[in-house]
């Protein structure tokens, strides 16, 4: 399009980056691969994380874990809700990078990206329930209250599904942190964009940096330090699609005894979750007190 | 620049002090600032690598100067001192627990027989605003309760209104107050403003009797900096240079990481030279700095990252 001068407007484009502690650094490798749409166009270049990039976000995550799981499920649920807000108004540009990696028609990815945000709203509603679902006041034959009750279990890793790039990702990454985990998720390999702009969602959301970091990369290098490294807790397999790369993640996962998610096959992310995602990072915690006289 | 006979009457008078410090050569602020920038970029990697973490483990003066320090947490600190990493007993111990003078008999039980040094801060740290007495007394009682090592503070107010002679005089009695034990000069070079005063006042201190000099005291910012250590070290070799004895450098607060570490002893090696390169002349002032520098060790020794369940807290 012309310019007042007559000369041609020179898009603007954007960066692809990483989402690490709140900021959003390229790769410390320098590294980048470009990524193509559906029918095999290229549409951008996004940042080829490396191990040290994992390192740094599992730094992030896991400085920021304690403060979010101190927060109330109250006040999470209202952050969670503040992003559903933020996707809301930026449906149009999710529509269009969904229906680009996927190959749907604008319609088809409009009804994901939608499903996505309620997906979202969904998970935001059980931060300050899960206690009353999952936890108990059990019968003890004693002067004693008995309780349990869940905790987070720390810092959880995710590999996010490539089926689905949006509905897969927040089914992946809403269940971590609604409990109190903090999260370092793993972009679909060649369909990483909704992540990004994801993460700027995030990023403007009042969700402490930190609490989620987002990668883009290669599964097959970057997962198995974030398998192996002992700060992280819990590891959600959910979008390792080769079986064998798979079976070495978990056997990596054992030297700290992670809790590991790995669904026998891929979920219908369409389908009602359930509880399984948010209870499959969290640890029941039993408490005696004794009863006052 | 200069010779040892000139050296022996520096400190016969105010001005004679004054004439000698103010001559020393002006530090090329840019030139240190860039030096140190080009050595932190050196890569260390593989066996280097390993040897330096453990070389800087055993250099760590593992610290706590809290008002709120206990007998309990000084003994969990020496306890740690001696055995960093019980995963794994081929991890060396510390140099040395660094207590204030109240804790340093806790400190010396706790550390009997270990090998592991006691040092303790003295004479009104960290503001070293009191009367000489009080600072010599401080001392006494320090050494008496056992400390292998003294922690001064300089009077920073005297250095900068440019009496050089008091400050002479009392680092000179506080060295003598020490008897045996090792006396450390702490600088505070966040204070001295100008690398110039941070040369001249390294010079002071070891023209008194200093066995170390040390960049701060970690109450105030900024604490150890590179190009503040480089200078430091440059004045050490220089100082051997002129007059022969070996004084040690010790960079404290504000080292947090390995990878900073790492970044200092490199800075050593190449100022310095590697006679610098042992805990009997280099120290790092650090309390979380072991951590990380053992879960360093931890991903070497395993190949994945460690974590810190896995390093005791302080």
């Amino acid at each position: 399009m012309p310019t007042d001068n007559g000369s041609e407007r020179v898009e603007v484009r954007k960066a692809y980056k990483l989402y690490i502690g709140g900021a959003f650094p390229r790769s410390e490798s320098g590294r980048s691969y470009p990524v193509s749409d559906a029918r095999g166009r290229f549409l951008a270049n996004a940042a080829l994380a490396s191990r040290k990039d994992a390192r740094d976000a599992v730094a992030a995550a896991y400085k920021a874990w304690p403060g979010w799981s101190a927060r109330t499920g109250y006040n999470r649920d209202q952050i969670l809700y503040r992003i559903a807000e933020m996707l809301e108004g930026r449906r149009d540009q999710f529509a269009a990078e969904v229906a680009a990696a996927e190959g749907l028609s604008r319609a088809r990815a409009a009804a994901q990206v939608s499903a996505a945000i309620d997906r979202w709203v969904w998970y935001a509603g059980w931060a300050d329930k899960l206690a009353q679902v999952l936890g108990a006041g059990n019968q003890v034959s004693g002067p004693f209250f008995n309780f349990s009750v869940p905790e987070p279990a720390g810092v959880v890793a995710a590999v996010a599904p490539r089926s689905s790039s949006l509905l897969g990702l927040v089914s992946v990454v809403a269940p971590v942190i609604v409990a109190g985990n903090a999260c370092v998720v793993l972009a679909a390999e060649d369909r990483p964009l909704p992540a990004v702009s994801l993460a700027e969602v995030l990023a403007t959301s009042d969700l402490p940096g930190g609490v989620v970091n987002i990668l883009t990369g290669a599964v097959a290098e970057v997962a198995p330090w974030l398998a192996s490294h002992f700060d992280v807790h819990g590891l959600d397999l959910a979008g390792v699609e080769d079986p064998a790369l798979a079976a070495d993640l978990e056997r990596a996962a054992a030297g700290n005894l992670k809790r590991v998610l790995l669904p026998e096959r891929e979920p219908d992310w369409t389908a009602d979750p359930g509880l399984t995602r948010m209870r499959a990072f969290l640890e029941i915690k039993t408490v005696w007190h004794p009863v006052g006289i | 620049m200069t010779t040892t006979d000139t050296l022996a009457d520096v400190a016969t008078s105010a001005s004679a002090l004054r004439r000698f410090l103010h001559g020393l050569p002006g530090v090329d602020q840019v030139g240190a600032e860039e030096r140190a920038a080009r050595l932190a970029a050196r890569s260390v990697k593989a066996t280097a690598k390993a040897f330096a973490l453990d070389l800087a483990v055993s250099m760590v003066d593992l610290t706590t100067l809290e008002g709120q320090d206990t007998p309990g947490k000084v003994r969990a600190l020496c306890a740690k001192a001696a055995r960093p990493d019980p995963s794994d007993p081929a991890a060396p111990r510390v140099a040395a627990v660094c207590v204030y003078p109240d804790l340093v008999a806790t400190a010396k039980r706790a550390l009997a027989g270990s090998g592991v040094r006691v040092a303790s801060v003295a004479t009104a740290f960290p503001s070293g605003r009191a009367a000489r007495a009080v600072k010599i007394a401080d001392v006494e009682y320090a050494v008496a309760a056992g400390a292998d090592e003294v922690d001064m503070v300089i009077d920073r107010g005297a250095f900068l209104a440019g009496d050089y002679l008091a400050l002479y005089d009392e680092i000179g009695a506080v060295k003598e107050a020490c008897g045996g034990a090792h006396l450390k000069v702490i600088l505070e070079t966040g204070e001295l403003v100008t690398y110039d005063n941070v040369r001249r006042a390294s010079w002071l201190a070891m023209l008194a009797g200093a066995d170390f000099i040390k960049t701060s005291t970690g109450k105030v910012q900024p604490a150890a900096t590179l190009p503040v250590t480089l200078v430091m070290l440059e004045a050490v070799r220089d100082f051997r240079a002129a007059v022969g004895r070996q004084v040690g450098v010790k960079a404290a607060g504000g080292i947090r990481a390995a990878k900073d570490a790492l970044r200092y002893l490199v800075v050593v090696n190449e100022t310095a030279g590697p006679a610098w390169l042992t805990p009997a002349l280099y120290r790092f002032g650090a309390s979380s700095l072991l951590n990380d520098l053992l879960m360093q060790r931890q991903k070497l020794a395993t190949g994945h990252y460690a974590g810190h369940d896995y390093v005791t807290e302080d």
